[in-house]
């Protein structure tokens, strides 16, 4: 049994937890995920390691309140207990000498891309982050992402912050003004990871993406979260979860996570109808 | 006077018609009755070759014996003395192949209903015995095993037996390995698995979960955290995939993904349980081992109205148990022997609407003595299907052999080991089952465990 410590709620869907988990702590790295299961009835869901403190033992999860299991992880408080709670999976991000780094977050990818900012910034990369969100109400950590980056922009789709316009627009503007990155790396909805990585290959830049196909083991036993990358299938739980987003079949994996979406539907109706009506909390 | 009946006690079975809409165990077991009369047509022959013919050396007459004689408490202390799970064995063990193939009365007529005699006596002793096992004087020295599949259970429970201190170290929430994620409930109930592992734990073997080693903690660690040894029983559960195109399109499962969301995480019964599982109304099952057979079974069971099974050779190289390709057929599966799959076929939305497949002919003995199959060409089908699962093999995963310095691997990944104690090239590590000899059976780890077992018995008695 794992125990939340802490929880915050970031907006209305996106909510914070530190889980005590000391030995997952001690080891993890930027980029790797961890697996739970809420309890014995449970589905095992990933979720991107978004911070860690290896003193107090705890892993830091950030998630969005998007399907059953996420909506009762939501309704779970401090002092509460998660069953399962396995990890450090995936291979860490690469982010040594680099001298220059555009890290993009878009919606929840945000929780994903901070760490890595955050890692950037301390072994002296210059970091300009880009964050993205779909309106001004949905905006998380951009008090962590001002903290970990030279220069920060932060866009919603309907320009309800003020700037207006998505996360390659200003990248493209970065670029064009003459900043020299030697990497680029995008998280987020996978139509925008496509775009990011469409947006940097003529002018060769380096591209890493997290992907986050649907898993079930996380160690490399089912194959279930394969994606095509320069012709090849990778495994994104042990090659992965990062790639270069240059290489990678992004319309095969758009396709992919649509696999589940009726019996999707089915089970969170079900978890409604258990909770006595459409409340979305 | 022994009962020379020249066939088995018939063991009574859930009828097919009734059986693909439900996950319960097919084979329901014998009767204190039946098991009497059948233990009666054991020769007791004093050469044993039953004995030998167990791969971890079962004490056989003698077992059947005291089943003869009613004593079946007795019956299953003396089984317990050399198998750690009884029941497990009793079920999946390919005893036409091992202890049952040797046996004597086989030669004329059937031989001993050997397997059906163990699962009887282990599921005898699991309903009507309540008493734990006693828990063995520990010694000062500890080991750690990873993986807790049929191999790292066997090892455990020996050395526990001897003294040690034991902590098995699984990646997944649920101990058993291949035993819960892999063989599926109508052939061995999730329920006897979880009883096995009781009572190791009961022996004060510890179990801890969640623990993907090679993660969250190396070998090396493990070394220097105190544990005395170590044995690697991880298995080879890398699904292999056929490399055609198509493989990728929504509706193609990995035998393992297939099987585990059905067993491990119950997606039969979802939505009570979360997880989903996708079936369309005709899935292809690419492969003929038990892997196979155990997927195409299932897919019928989760309401799929044709199943078929695809193999490139013919019936008599299929490596699964005769009594599970019995029961598929009996179930309605659909054999299409001397097929190998060229492409699956998609819709413009991603899903499968089809698989092609190219007729095959068998040439001359490959390495493994198996006649090869080759293609016909110009035979080219096409096969309606909206589901295909690949079952064509695992290998092993180099989460550990990547993580480990100075452990040696063979050329296809696999652990190397001295063939007789298991020992690494690495001091102090050991390992066995599928991690070394590649995807074989249960019984097979087993055996491999329990050699271990008696190495690192050995290593630890010399060593200090």
């Amino acid at each position: 049994m794992f125990k939340i410590v802490n929880k915050r709620i970031l907006n209305s869907q996106v909510k914070l937890m530190d889980i005590y988990a000391p030995h997952i702590a001690k080891k993890a790295e930027p980029g790797q995920f961890i697996i739970l299961r809420i309890n014995e009835k449970g589905e095992r869901v990933p979720l991107t390691i978004a911070d860690f403190d290896r003193e107090k033992g705890t892993v830091t999860i950030i998630f969005q309140e998007v399907g059953k299991t996420t909506k009762e992880l939501g309704s779970l408080n401090e002092g509460d207990t998660i069953l399962d709670f396995a990890g450090p999976l995936g291979i860490p991000s690469k982010l040594d000498n680099v001298k220059k780094a555009a890290v993009i977050g878009g919606g929840l990818g945000t929780a994903i891309a901070y760490p890595q900012a955050k890692k950037l910034n301390f072994l002296g990369a210059e970091v300009h982050a880009i964050i993205g969100f779909r309106n001004k109400e949905l905006i998380i950590l951009e008090e962590e992402m001002k903290a970990v980056s030279n220069k920060l922009f932060v866009t919603t789709d309907d320009g309800s912050n003020g700037t207006k316009g998505f996360a390659t627009d200003i990248l493209k503007k970065l670029i064009e003004e003459g900043n020299e990155y030697n990497l680029v790396i995008a998280i987020g909805p996978l139509v925008m990871m496509k775009a990011i990585s469409e947006l940097t290959r003529p002018y060769n830049i380096k591209t890493i993406v997290s992907m986050n196909p649907i898993m079930i083991d996380g160690t490399g036993m089912c194959g279930g979260c394969r994606v095509t990358v320069g012709g090849e299938i990778k495994f994104a739980c042990v090659d992965g979860p990062d790639f270069d987003g240059h290489k990678v079949d992004f319309d095969e994996a758009i396709r992919r996570q649509s696999m589940y979406k009726k019996h999707e539907a089915e089970v969170v109706k079900k978890h409604q109808c258990k909770l006595g009506g459409g409340s979305d909390a | 006077m022994p009962n020379m009946s020249p066939k088995k006690v018939p063991m009574p079975e859930q009828n097919p018609n009734e059986r693909i809409k439900n996950f319960l165990e097919v084979a329901l077991g014998y009767t204190e009755e039946m098991a009497v009369e059948e233990a009666q047509r054991c020769l007791q022959c004093k050469h044993r070759p039953c004995v030998s013919g167990c791969p971890v050396n079962v004490k056989i007459p003698d077992f059947i014996k005291l089943v003869a004689e009613g004593k079946f408490q007795e019956a299953y202390e003396k089984i317990k003395e050399t198998n750690s799970l009884p029941a497990v064995c009793g079920r999946v063990c390919p005893q036409e192949n091992q202890c049952e193939k040797v046996c004597v009365r086989g030669k004329k007529g059937e031989s001993v209903g050997i397997g059906r005699l163990e699962r009887f006596v282990a599921d005898w002793y699991i309903n009507n015995v309540d008493s734990k096992p006693d828990v063995p004087k520990k010694n000062d020295k500890r080991v750690a095993i990873i993986g807790s599949g049929p191999a790292s259970l066997a090892c455990a429970g020996d050395l526990a037996k001897m003294g040690y201190n034991i902590t098995i170290f699984e990646a997944f929430h649920e101990p058993g390995g291949v035993l819960v994620y892999g063989i599926p409930e109508f052939r061995l109930p999730k329920s006897i698995v979880k009883k096995e592992i009781d009572s190791l734990k009961d022996m004060g073997v510890e179990i801890k979960t969640n623990m993907v080693i090679g993660k969250v903690f190396s070998i090396d660690e493990l070394l220097a955290e105190g544990y005395d040894a170590v044995f690697i029983g991880s298995g080879a559960g890398l699904p292999k995939f056929l490399g055609i195109p198509g493989e990728n399109l929504n509706g193609v499962y990995s035998a393992n993904e297939f099987l585990t969301r059905v067993n491990l995480m119950k997606a039969y019964k979802f939505p009570e349980y979360d997880t989903p599982v996708y079936i369309g109304k005709n899935v292809a099952v690419v492969g003929g081992g038990n892997v196979a057979m155990d997927a195409a079974r299932s897919a019928k069971r989760l309401g799929a109205e044709n199943v078929y099974i695809i193999y490139r050779r013919s019936k008599e190289e299929m490596p699964a148990r005769l009594e599970e390709v019995n029961h598929a057929k009996e179930e309605g599966i659909i054999f299409n022997f001397l097929e190998n799959p060229t492409k699956i076929i998609g819709t413009d939305d991603g899903w499968i609407k089809g698989i092609e497949c190219i007729k095959m002919e068998l040439g001359e003995p490959d390495s493994t003595g198996r006649r090869r199959p080759v293609p016909k060409e110009g035979t080219e089908h096409i096969i309606d299907v909206d589901s295909v699962i690949i079952a064509i093999g695992q290998g092993p995963n180099s989460l550990i052999s990547s993580s480990t310095k100075e452990l040696k691997t063979k050329e296809w990944g696999g652990i190397a080991t001295d063939e007789n104690t298991g020992a690494t090239s690495k001091k102090g590590v050991f390992a066995g089952g599928d991690i070394v000899t590649g995807a074989a059976t249960v019984i097979m780890a087993m055996g491999a465990g329990k050699k271990a077992a008696e190495a690192i018995d050995n290593y630890l008695k010399n060593n200090n």
